[in-house]
């Protein structure tokens, strides 16, 4: 017995003394979730959302561009000369929560959006492959009223859109994401367009290098809820991170920056023919720029 | 005979917590200071993971890179981006022994200046390094504290020569870790 207690002690000992090179092997696993970041560069496709928000307590200033096309020819610098442009700010609340205002020259629209993060996507602990993120925008037309003899009401001048965003960064070079949309329209053109217009965009973005993508958005409206002529929106473009600003240079066939005017009211496809025949191109030039200004700082690091 | 048993049991219950030969963390504070005339840049994270065996005096260190945080978030974008690459190399890591064990009485009380060696691992280069630093063992728990420079170049980080002069040359680093035994 008495060996055998010995036998069991420097067993026991020897265990003990069991020298395992990679110490931090030894700590049991701490389960942690990774959350994937930075799907896209911006809160921005090119039109539409991304997935993206402005972070906790810093405000965003965006200027955006949309020329005429390019058809033009040089005597109007390929539509360089006449812009639509809107101006808008965004503002980080909370991690999830983002909020922005804007006003853009066509149709003197003033829009104004909240975004809210439901799911983020990440591995480890919490396994999510996808993100998901619900945008409520509200535009306001402020264009007088054509007939202003009519009995005119203000809520004939508003339009909301419903989305959802839903994305997934399949690595660092290629981030995917699908946006089913839905517009309202108080009032309609005519009796032939439905009030909710129903959407669905796809997006993505290719990165070519550390601080350059090629992003690209299409957005799909079912045929007949718009009555007469208009086009599915399509954009691709170059985005270009700087310190603190990020450009985005792109083409799109859409001249408005609001979801009620690039959803439904794109007029020319990038190629269509005309009514004589003749093979002509909507495509226009357009760029988004913005700027970040940390308001508000975190607590002290 | 059971008497004995008994006693050899307590003996190796006794002795466990004298004997503790293994100490670690995982809310080690690292912070780095970039900060160069034009721009403030500094980061810090408390959930570094640290390991220490006193016996032989080596040491291993790990942190997540997506756990520094920065005043500006599009600063700790970019850091994590464009700099760390924090996607593809998570983690730094540190894997090295005290040379001067000798010098440092893990069983008493006190303040041990302590010479390490090792292995710094971050942005998937790993080079040596020696480093200086502090030992406090105070009441059964021991305290590592450090300050070394990093240099961006060294680990295959390439600064733009756009904001080359945002960002300070030298990288000052500290690490700080009040480590428990190890059960």
């Amino acid at each position: 017995m008495k060996k055998f207690l010995l036998f069991f002690l420097l067993g026991t000992a020897s265990l003990l003394s069991a020298q395992n090179d990679d110490l931090l092997s030894q700590l049991p696993d701490a389960p942690t979730t990774d959350y994937v970041t930075s799907t896209f560069k911006s809160n921005r496709l090119i039109n539409g959302h991304s997935i993206e928000n402005t972070a906790p307590g810093v405000l965003e200033f965006k200027i955006s561009h949309r020329f005429t096309p390019l058809r033009q020819g040089v005597y109007d610098m390929f539509g360089l000369d006449n812009a639509n442009v809107r101006i808008g700010f965004d503002y980080g609340l909370t991690s999830r929560l983002m909020i922005g205002v804007g006003r853009g020259g066509r149709e003197k629209i003033f829009d104004g959006f909240a975004k809210f993060k439901i799911l983020r996507q990440s591995s480890g602990q919490r396994n999510m492959p996808i993100g998901l993120s619900y945008l409520i925008d509200g535009q306001i037309k402020s264009l007088k009223f054509s007939d202003a003899e009519r009995d005119n009401k203000f809520s004939s001048r508003v339009f909301y859109t419903h989305q959802l965003l839903l994305a997934r960064k399949f690595n660092d070079n290629l981030s995917l994401q699908l946006m089913p949309t839905l517009v309202h329209r108080n009032l309609v053109p005519s009796s032939g367009d439905k009030n909710d217009v129903f959407a669905i965009g796809v997006g993505g973005r290719i990165k070519i290098t550390k601080r350059q993508a090629i992003n690209a958005e299409y957005y799909y409206v079912p045929t007949g809820q718009i009555n007469g002529s208009y086009a599915n929106s399509l954009s691709v473009g170059w985005e270009i991170e700087t310190g603190g600003h990020v450009f985005s240079l792109h083409f799109t066939n859409s001249e408005d920056m609001t979801y009620k005017g690039f959803i439904t009211e794109t007029q020319e496809d990038w190629f269509f023919k005309n009514d004589e025949d003749r093979l002509l191109s909507g495509i226009r030039f357009g760029f988004n720029v913005s700027r970040v200004f940390t308001v508000r700082k975190p607590k002290k690091i | 005979m059971q008497k004995l048993c008994t006693f050899a049991a307590l003996l190796l219950l006794a002795t466990g917590p004298l004997t503790a030969q293994r100490f670690f963390t995982r809310d080690a504070h690292v912070y780095f200071n970039a900060t160069s005339s034009l721009e403030k840049i500094e980061a810090t994270t408390k959930s570094g993971t640290c390991v220490l065996d006193t016996k032989t005096g080596k040491m291993e260190w790990k942190v997540l890179v997506k756990g520094f945080q920065m005043e500006k978030a599009l600063m700790q974008e970019h850091f994590n981006e464009n700099y760390m690459e924090s996607s593809k190399f998570p983690s730094a890591q540190f894997k090295g022994a005290i040379t001067n064990l000798s010098e440092v009485n893990f069983t008493q009380d006190g303040k041990y200046s302590a010479q390490v060696k090792g292995l710094l691992t971050m942005h998937g280069v790993t080079k040596d390094v020696n480093l200086s630093g502090t030992v406090k063992v105070n009441k059964g728990s021991i305290s590592l504290f450090s300050s070394f420079i990093v240099l961006p170049g060294d680990y295959d980080i390439s600064i733009p020569s756009l904001v080359r002069e945002k960002i300070a040359k030298e990288i000052k680093v500290s690490v700080e870790a009040l480590l428990q035994p190890m059960k």
